[in-house]
């Protein structure tokens, strides 16, 4: 087999700094991009579900839940979806986790830390990938949402803008996923760690439904949930009828702000952790 | 000689288990150094503390000339490292795993495509080369992984048990890599349960138990130490097992190994041929009947039953891999078995 030819390889560069850190990043984003496209079941499973949350919001209870302050019955497909957006962004969160999770159970890991790269680049790496998957679904997310009678009523700049905050929730929350699958043992621990917990949290916020009948604590809760702040955020972007009646806690009140406030926040926290994990990760 | 890897004193505990107990290694260039012993020995974690992904609690380690502490990059833009597991995005065509391992070794694009093309050359893989490694056989993906590890011929190498799994046609082929890695000047430091892998590949062994270096030398240093020529004999009814140990004493000048769920015996020995056709006469008079017998200058397996009392035990040193050539002094009259120069799968 082999024959280890006499072969003049060139030295690696000695880089370092921020220019090394985006190489890396872009190697392993593309390397993530690469294996999304082999597994393509993914993506689509990735798409079904959150048209199918679309579809059954916004009939199953559609006609059901009444808005405060608006007449419409109908009012409720078009409030929801900017809940069904944040929750499907957030899942992301799970992808991260399963992915970065595996990497640590096939010894990849190991690899990606004995070469001289930057030590962010395998998680930032992935976490762009995801964002980028997410965008693709929201894409899809959108389409259907329109059809079934979501509208951006104030002009295609401000929902733009309105998408844009949610994919950086999506970002943010997959760093909480990137710790997680770090700190598991098998990938589909990380799956379920990556869902548990944010199920009563998007539930525990003004994304389904206004929470004006949770006992006052709870409600609290939900109007200064990260979450809230996004969907917010989304539906004063969107110009959602209905939006406006809400709280006067200040995430509420200023929820664009709340919402980059937040996003930021958990991707400071939570990138500084799970690099700071990485260096020291046993698979 | 300069010391191409050099550790002193390295202690790491998991909890309460101490996973190296001091260990010092040094490997002079170009020489290659094999850590034997069994799982859970400390080879592993004394490898992942020389390529930078586990800081001792306390020792210093010096590769390729660089602190592994104090400039751990250094030391990772000198070192290759392949796995027990094959390491390779099994997703990925091994093309594209060769480029992303070669650009996080920060070569250009373009030196990396052009690495990563001969490197397929040369591992026989060129025509795989554009299909996912999900494809490939273990043998394969292990020719993968090592190639992985010399996208920049680094000076030092470290191959954490490189052929466990393999089957020997495919072990034998990872040899003559590995032998012409060395030939070609780079250090290289090899863990591994087969004694015969030990034996065949490394200049110096360093026997390693319960995180610690026991024993040190060349093979044939080792094997002094144990001493001489062994007979030794499995008998065919386990129940006549006590009776063939306590003939056996009588013709022995030492101590007698009795592997019971092998009905295997082993006794040091002087008087070669002429002893064993009188053991072989005497069995025979006793109506003691045997499966195998056989005269045996000492294995490396020897040696660490000798050193420590005990056969290493090991979790998946089950069999499946027999009729490899230990390539030493083995005189038995019956085929090898296929435990034979490799770490004993079972408690002496």
């Amino acid at each position: 087999m082999a024959v280890l030819t006499e072969t003049p390889v060139s030295e690696p560069v000695v880089r370092g700094g921020l220019a090394q850190s985006v190489r890396d990043s872009i190697v392993m984003t593309r390397r993530n991009l690469i294996r999304m496209m082999r597994i393509p079941e993914m993506i689509i499973f990735g798409m079904i579900q959150p048209v199918m949350f679309v579809l059954m919001f916004a009939y199953v209870f559609g006609g059901a839940i009444g808005i405060p302050g608006v007449e419409d019955k109908t009012a409720y497909r078009d409030y929801v979806m900017a809940g069904i957006f944040a929750q499907t962004v957030t899942f992301a969160t799970a992808g991260a986790g399963a992915g970065i999770a595996e990497d640590m159970h096939k010894g990849l890991m190991d690899r990606f830390r004995s070469l001289p790269m930057s030590r962010g680049a395998v998680l930032t790496g992935r976490t762009i990938a995801d964002a980028v998957q997410t965008a693709l679904t929201m894409v899809v997310m959108v389409m259907c949402a329109l059809i079934v009678g979501w509208r951006m009523h104030d002009g295609l700049l401000k929902g733009l803008g309105g998408l844009a905050l949610l994919l950086l929730l999506g970002y943010a929350f997959s760093w909480i996923g990137a710790l997680i699958g770090l700190s598991v043992r098998t990938p589909e621990a990380a799956t379920s760690g990556g869902l548990i917990w944010l199920f009563p949290l998007s539930f525990l916020s003004i994304a389904f439904a206004p929470p004006t009948t949770l006992p006052t604590f709870l409600q609290h809760i939900a109007y200064w949930n990260p979450f809230s702040a996004t969907v917010q955020a989304a539906r004063v972007l969107f110009g959602t009828p209905g939006a406006d009646a809400v709280s006067d806690a200040w995430p509420m009140q200023h929820p664009v702000w709340a919402s980059l406030l937040w996003s930021l926040v958990i991707i400071a926290v939570f990138r500084t952790w799970s690099v700071r994990k990485y260096r020291s990760a046993v698979s | 000689m300069q010391e191409a890897i050099v550790a002193e004193g390295l202690v790491k505990t998991f909890g309460s288990v101490r996973a190296l107990d001091g260990v010092d290694v040094s490997v002079p260039t170009g020489t290659v150094l094999g850590l034997l012993g069994p799982n859970g020995a400390g080879k592993t974690t004394c490898v992942r503390v020389l390529t930078t992904l586990l800081k001792p609690d306390s020792g210093r380690a010096v590769v390729a000339g660089h602190d592994v502490l104090r400039n751990p990059d250094a030391v990772r833009r000198s070192i290759g490292l392949s796995g027990q597991f094959a390491a390779v995005d099994e997703y990925l065509t091994g093309r594209e795993n060769l480029r992303m391992v070669g650009e996080l070794y920060q070569l250009s694009g373009r030196d990396a495509k052009r690495r990563a093309d001969e490197l397929l050359a040369q591992f026989d893989l060129s025509e795989a080369s554009d299909r996912p490694a999900k494809t490939y056989s273990g043998g394969m993906r292990r020719r993968l992984d090592l190639a992985a590890a010399l996208v920049v011929s680094p000076p030092v190498m470290f191959m954490d048990e490189p052929t466990t799994g393999l089957d020997p046609r495919n072990r034998m082929a990872l040899w003559r890599v590995i032998e012409e890695l060395v030939a070609g000047g780079t250090t290289l430091l090899l863990t591994t349960q087969y004694l015969e892998e030990a034996d065949h590949l490394a200049h110096d062994i360093a026997v390693v138990d319960h995180g610690k270096v026991i024993a040190r030398g060349t093979a044939d240093q080792l094997k002094a130490k144990v001493g001489g020529e062994r007979v030794e004999v499995v008998v065919h009814d386990a129940a006549r097992l006590a009776d063939a140990s306590e003939m056996l004493a009588s013709f022995g000048k030492g101590e007698l190994g009795v592997v019971k769920l092998q009905r295997r015996i082993t006794v040091p020995v002087t008087g070669g041929a002429k002893l064993l056709a009188e053991i072989i006469r005497e069995l025979d008079a006793r109506g003691i009947e045997i499966d195998d017998i056989g005269l045996r200058r000492p294995t490396l397996d020897d040696v660490f039953i000798s050193l420590t009392g005990h056969a290493a035990e090991s979790e998946n040193g089950n069999n499946g891999d027999g009729g490899d050539d230990d390539g030493g002094g083995d005189e038995n009259l019956s085929e090898d078995g296929p435990q034979r120069g490799r770490v004993k799968a079972v408690k002496a």
